[in-house]
């Protein structure tokens, strides 16, 4: 009999819900029924509802059950799941499943199928395609076919990458840097996770075409602490890519040199922040810098850096395979491509649904994520992290795109959707934002450090009846200020989630609703 | 549970050696010291200070600006619950009041048996599972009351 073979997921939060566990109890129960069999541990699709999502390799290909829990394993075997047999966990051929089958998978093309850390799995699906073709086109083609592609920053400011690459390999410098920012610290967020936990070797290879775009030989990953599976997994990445010959001298017998290292982070929210992010590798507190210089011209130790987040440098090998215009064909106006949309939250289908730039929110919310996971009415939506405003329903026309986004009163950010049902207290989400910033603040500007906190107490004293129209009016007045006079977005957007709270759901502050 | 090893200067210079040579070394510094010890000694900071040529005072402004660092050992077993934007979504505020009614504790205290930490966190990227939880570097989704008072009471156990 041949080695039966299943796809085990482990990427964090299918390890959260149980997946490491499900495996140790497979593998038992495949040894006491004598069946030898091979397991190839990958990333998760992104559809977290149905996690731990296993696969096998049957006769009529991969066939997905899920969510599987330990007390299922005997009943699935019983049932015949190493031939894909029916079970009523048996989810059939995962690319048939709608959630997926809508999505427009470039970046996350092999997030969930490949054996993460294997080269050659890495390789047969496409992989160093783009690296290649960056090795000879050279850094002023590769440079200029990124900035065609329309390629804008997915962390959240969607600067265009082409552009910030031009820059750097404009800006002479004996050493440049490659920074790549995984501090993906947005709540709701969590699309650096799976790539880094998936499929490492595209940021890697990413980085590796930015490293060769611009002339840089050393590139940094900062990691965010609270992603103990990502530094995991990404460490041992970059070591076998090194043995490869992939990083290190020469990359891919080639004469460019690039090598990565990791950095962790210590917990510190603003560390998102390109700049805090330079300080905090540097080994200094986190604090913005003022720009200018932009880090394009002094960053990293006083050099020429490009910062780039990780969806942003693992989108860039297939723009390099697929050309400039294939990318440019996904999305509308001026957001190209794809982008990665979180769900999650309070929302039925909650996961990673890859598509290009325009569905309206209400798409998003309602079809595709199914509304609420509590059943209930949906009654706001957080786009963008905590520093996003809050939509109500009236908004759900909204297209998913940074223009559009920002002519609501709103941000798309780095692409979370965080979905709340009828039970939220809108003031006291609004207190929330500007707790978190008080919290979260590096302190170096008054804005952002005193600004938040005074924002508590003026919130406080509305949500009890204190004057609550002349509060309500200072409260306005504050967050103009943080607006436009905080260093850098923490401070600056605060306001974001605040104001849209007390627009829309004024009722929740104790205000009358605004007259239509 | 992490067994960690007790304070011990030469031990401290040898690891605080060890990372010293890369560029911008003090956050790997702090790390090694605190996954070796549990937390950063006070008597470390200037030991750091001497060899990155820095002084005192940035050495400690550096250890206080980042959550993660610790002066004072945390207790056996550290509970973090996220209390970011998804999982209240997912009713989490009504988890942590739980929780902190079990353990009596505050967020950042430690049980009076020092067997427990509470921490609140900001996100731990779980948020298509919201609640979610880590516990002594292992995460959790999908929480209720019911799972969380399992996995508390299989770590206080232990």
């Amino acid at each position: 009999m041949t080695k039966a073979k299943f796809y085990i997921p482990r990427d964090a939060a299918a390890l959260g819900m149980g997946s490491a566990d499900v495996e140790e109890a497979l593998v038992l129960a495949l040894r006491q029924r004598g069946i030898e069999a091979d397991f190839a541990h990958t990333g998760s699709r992104g559809l977290y509802w149905l996690e731990p999502l296993i696969e096998v390799a049957s006769p009529q290909g991969r066939i997905a059950y899920g969510p599987v829990a330990v007390g299922d394993i005997a009943g699935l075997l019983d049932a015949g799941m190493l031939d894909g047999k029916p079970h009523p966990l048996r989810i059939g051929d995962p690319e048939q499943i709608p959630f997926l089958k809508r999505q427009s998978r470039l970046t996350f093309a092999r997030c969930g199928i490949v054996d993460r850390l294997d080269l050659d799995d890495y390789r047969a699906h496409g992989g160093w395609v783009g690296l290649e073709k960056a090795l000879s086109l050279g850094p002023a083609a590769t440079v200029d076919l990124v900035t065609k592609s329309g390629l804008r920053g997915r962390g959240g400011a969607g600067f265009p990458t082409g552009i910030k690459w031009k820059t750097v390999l404009d800006t002479p410098g004996a050493q440049k840097y490659i920074c790549c920012n995984a501090d993906e610290g947005d709540s709701g967020t969590y699309s650096d996770r799976m790539i880094m936990e998936g499929d490492p070797y595209t940021l890697i290879e990413g980085m590796a075409i930015a490293g060769v775009s611009v002339g840089a030989t050393k590139g940094f990953v900062y990691i965010r602490s609270e992603y103990p599976h990502s530094i995991h997994v990404l460490r041992r990445a970059i070591d076998r890519a090194r043995a490869a010959g992939i990083l290190g001298a020469g990359i891919l017998g080639s004469t460019f040199d690039f090598d990565l290292e990791i950095r962790e982070g210590a917990g510190a929210y603003v560390c998102g922040e390109e700049t805090s992010m330079l300080d905090s590798l540097e080994g200094k507190r986190g604090q913005v810098r003022a720009k200018p210089p932009l880090p394009a011209h002094k960053g990293l130790f006083g050099k020429p850096t490009i910062i780039n987040n990780v969806v942003s440098l693992a989108s860039v090998p297939w723009i390099m395979a697929n050309g400039a215009d294939a990318y440019m064909n996904f999305g509308q106006g001026r957001s190209r491509g794809t982008m990665p949309i979180q769900l999650a939250g309070n929302v039925k289908y909650p996961g990673l649904f890859e598509t290009g730039f325009g569905l309206t929110l209400g798409e998003i919310v309602d079809e595709i994520g199914g509304g609420t996971k509590s059943g209930r009415a949906v009654r706001a939506v957080q786009v963008g992290g905590p520093l996003g405003a809050y939509f109500p329903r009236d908004l759900f026309d909204t297209p998913f795109d940074i223009e559009a986004f920002t002519a609501k009163g709103g941000l798309i950010g780095h692409g979370g959707v965080v979905v709340f049902d009828d039970r939220v207290d809108m003031a006291r989400m609004a207190r929330f934002a500007m707790e978190f910033c008080a919290v979260e603040s590096c302190g170096k500007c008054t804005p952002c450090r005193v600004g938040s906190v005074r924002g508590m107490e003026v919130i406080d004293r509305i949500v009890n009846g204190d004057r609550r129209e002349a509060n309500a009016a200072l409260l306005a007045e504050l967050c103009d200020t943080m607006k436009f006079g905080s260093l850098c977005a923490l401070g600056g957007f605060v306001p974001y989630p605040v104001m849209s709270a007390l627009t829309h759901f004024p009722e929740d502050f104790g205000l009358a609703a605004k007259a239509a | 549970m992490p067994a960690y090893e007790p304070w011990n200067p030469a031990r401290g210079a040898e690891i605080i050696a060890a990372e010293a040579s890369q560029d911008g070394a003090a956050l790997p510094i702090l790390h090694a010291l605190q996954r070796a010890f549990g937390h950063v000694p006070r008597d470390a900071v200037p030991m750091i200070a001497q060899v990155l040529n820095l002084s005192r005072a940035e050495i400690h402004g550096v250890v206080t600006f980042y959550h993660d660092f610790r002066h004072e050992p945390a207790g056996r077993h550290v509970v973090k619950l996220c209390r970011a934007e998804s999982c209240q979504a997912m009713g989490a505020d009504d988890l942590h009041r739980h929780a902190q009614d079990k353990l009596r504790v505050g967020w950042g205290e430690t049980t009076t048996d020092g067997r427990v930490t509470l921490q609140a966190v900001y996100c731990l990227g779980l948020c298509a599972c919201s609640p979610s939880a880590m516990i002594d570097g292992k995460v959790y989704g999908g929480l209720d009351n019911a799972k969380l008072d399992a996995l508390i009471d299989g770590v206080r156990a232990a």
